[in-house]
């Protein structure tokens, strides 16, 4: 069911291909306007790329967060996997992976282009990919627990990001620290570790939460 | 006298009960604060090093205390009303949230003026101050969350699930801005670590402590009182109140 | 056997119904009957389990649902308001993919014929988005086909549907109830469902 679940959600996303666009445009246009903003001196832009790109990530992520149930919301089929024999949790699960693949694995694959844009020497733009990589499947995790809770409500965009962003905060310093620490000619394998262990944590304990919101939400 | 608990959880008596507890846990606090300020102003000595500006500590370290201590409370009432369905500790946690957000706001503030004359700047981004900051956005997340629902048995339990998984996020975001401030080589001087911490200082910051602890109890009471009466506003018991002319 | 006993609903300030009580046996129906926010919606979702009642328990088999969990799911079909189609997907797909939801998996033949009987001949690889509200709701309701469960809940299974349909309903439902299944749903329609036992509930 897991896979079925997988399935058909990237199926919806195929046909509906430019949602999936608008989030990377949208990761794209706000990394270029840092350089606008603070102007193109290369040695600053290069100690801020980690940062810059890791914020920009966390933003498009949070921006996709509204997709995550709400069709299903609208239509009636969160009601039907409510009252499915198969485990909400799991069913969670895949759509947080899902959600994954059609948000965050974009952000991803863009970030090496968007590092060049910065001046990044190649192995950080190695790291800078690898911590987006283990970082993004938990902004989506953590973000279902938001995307449920707030379902249906006025204003639901904004509200999110209040709840979710604050709790996104230990993925960005480890993420954007373990590219900084991989310039700065120290060892990052601790804060890729740690990343993987909140990979880890998220997987075990943010389905079951968000599933438990989707109930209370649906009440 | 054996006090049957279970008849103060339903709200009409709780709401009773909290009437009387109101002024007494009120009065121990201003009296409290009345002996905390002046021990910490006028009895305590000068510390050596920092002069006079320690004495912010008096407030920024009872503010601080609470701050943290009102989430864990506040995430435990929530949870105990999403387990067992319990109105009460719902309305409890709901009670409790703004109070919180004051302790951790007053924190912040009293950080930010002593800041001023040991570092010469209004804001470092210092460890506890950064967490200090954080954990204002998870109050205001959970404040948020339940003023953007209409039906109150849902805003209990979404607030509820919210409150759990800020109280589990709370040590590992701490522990990241920890290794983050380390990183970083920022501000490590703390108020809380004044080197020599005279007897009369450290009575005065208890003194403070409990007065912070009875304040809360007192608002946080009669925070509930309202609560209490506006989600009952249609059942019989509040509308014989309202005929005795006692709202 | 489907059992409530003494169910309340409040929604705000307001009681939307209390104290109602039903048992329904194999092969029964029940229709819900009551004006425009009576609270019909209501009590269907509680049935289902998808909200909790401000009082009073259900029962299936003797054993409290909120106990049974996904147990429960497995002998429960509901068809609500929203029919959950995806607009995105075809005919057969939404079919598919809806049951496979329910823990039915279906081959493309099972869902093919299904599709046909409901009257969707030649529209089955359309998207949902071109069909018409009548001829979605005959998407959702072939699920009904295809599903081996015992108890149906529908809430108005007969809106936007035209005569023809309702006949083909008609015939579906009297085929569930003979073969021991429950049926429980609203309707503003005028249907004549026979059943081994029936029961009208009024809500005020």
């Amino acid at each position: 069911m897991f896979f079925w679940i997988v399935q058909r959600d990237l199926l919806l996303a195929v046909r509906r291909r430019s949602d999936v666009l608008t989030t990377l445009f949208f990761f794209i246009i706000v990394v270029s306007l840092f350089p606008l903003s603070v102007g193109p001196e290369m040695n600053m832009l290069r100690t801020m790329a980690p940062g810059v790109v890791w914020v920009a990530a966390l933003l498009a992520s949070m921006l996709s967060l509204g997709r995550l149930f709400a069709s299903d919301y609208l239509d009636g089929t969160l009601e039907q996997m409510l009252l499915s024999p198969h485990s909400l949790p799991f069913l969670v699960l895949g759509k947080a992976l899902a959600h994954w693949l059609v948000s965050g694995v974009p952000l991803v694959m863009m970030a090496p282009v968007l590092g060049i844009q910065y001046d990044l020497p190649l192995d950080a733009l190695f790291v800078l990919t690898l911590s987006l990589m283990l970082g993004t499947p938990v902004l989506s995790l953590i973000g279902a627990i938001g995307a449920g809770l707030t379902l249906g409500l006025r204003g639901s965009g904004v509200l999110v990001s209040l709840l979710v962003l604050p709790l996104y905060i230990p993925v960005l310093i480890f993420g954007a620290g373990a590219v900084e620490a991989n310039m700065a000619g120290v060892e990052f394998d601790a804060h890729l570790s740690l990343l993987g262990a909140f990979l880890l944590v998220s997987i075990v304990f943010a389905p079951w939460a968000a599933a438990a919101s989707l109930r209370v939400s649906m009440e | 006298m054996a006090i049957n608990w279970y008849k103060y959880a339903s709200p009409a008596s709780f709401y009773t009960l909290a009437g009387k507890m109101v002024p007494f846990f009120a009065i121990i606090a201003f009296g409290l604060l009345i002996a905390g300020l002046y021990i910490g102003f006028f009895v305590a000595p000068t510390d050596f090093q920092q002069g006079e500006a320690y004495r912010i500590i008096f407030i920024h370290v009872p503010a601080a205390w609470m701050s943290m201590f009102l989430y864990v409370v506040m995430a435990f009432w929530a949870g105990i009303g999403l387990a067992f369905n319990t109105r009460l500790s719902s309305m409890m946690a709901t009670a409790i949230a703004p109070t919180g957000a004051l302790f951790t706001f007053l924190a912040l503030w009293t950080g930010s003026l002593w800041g001023k004359p040991m570092w010469g700047t209004w804001w470092v981004w210092d460890a506890r101050l950064t967490s200090e900051l954080i954990l204002l956005f998870l109050y205001i997340g959970f404040m948020s969350l339940q003023a953007a629902i209409d039906d109150p048995r849902r805003a209990d339990k979404a607030g509820a699930i919210i409150a759990l998984v800020g109280v589990i996020n709370i040590p590992i975001i701490y522990f990241s801005v920890q290794w983050w401030n380390t990183l970083h080589q920022g501000a490590s001087v703390s108020v809380t670590q004044a080197p020599t911490m005279a007897a009369t200082m450290l009575t005065g910051m208890m003194v403070m402590v409990f007065a912070s602890w009875m304040y809360s109890i007192a608002v946080i009471l009669k925070r509930v009182r309202v609560i209490i009466l506006e989600r009952e506003s249609h059942t019989t018991w509040v509308a014989e109140l309202r005929e005795k002319g006692a709202l | 056997m489907f059992q409530g006993t003494n169910l309340a609903c409040v929604r705000g300030d307001r009681k939307l119904f209390e104290s109602i009580s039903f048992k329904l046996e194999a092969g029964g129906l029940m229709q819900v009957n009551g004006p425009n926010g009576s609270g019909k919606t209501s009590l269907l979702r509680i049935l289902c389990g998808l909200s909790s009642p401000g009082m009073g328990i259900i029962s299936w088999n003797d054993v409290a649902i909120g106990t049974l969990g996904s147990e429960y799911f497995r002998e429960l079909t509901y068809i609500g308001h929203l029919s959950g189609t995806k607009d995105d997907l075809t005919a057969l797909e939404n079919l598919r993919i809806s049951s496979a939801l329910a823990g039915q998996k279906i081959s493309d033949k099972q869902a093919q014929d299904a599709l046909t009987y409901m009257g969707l001949r030649g529209r089955e690889s359309l998207p949902a988005k071109v069909l018409s509200q009548g001829q979605r709701r005959r998407v959702a309701l072939a699920r009904l086909l295809v599903c081996k469960t015992k108890l149906w809940i529908l809430d108005e299974p007969l809106a936007a549907l035209d005569v023809s349909a309702v006949k083909l309903m008609q015939a579906l439902l009297e085929q569930h109830l003979k073969q021991e299944g429950m049926v429980i749903m609203t309707t503003h329609q005028d249907i004549d469902v026979t059943a081994a036992s029936t029961i009208q509930l009024q809500l005020a």
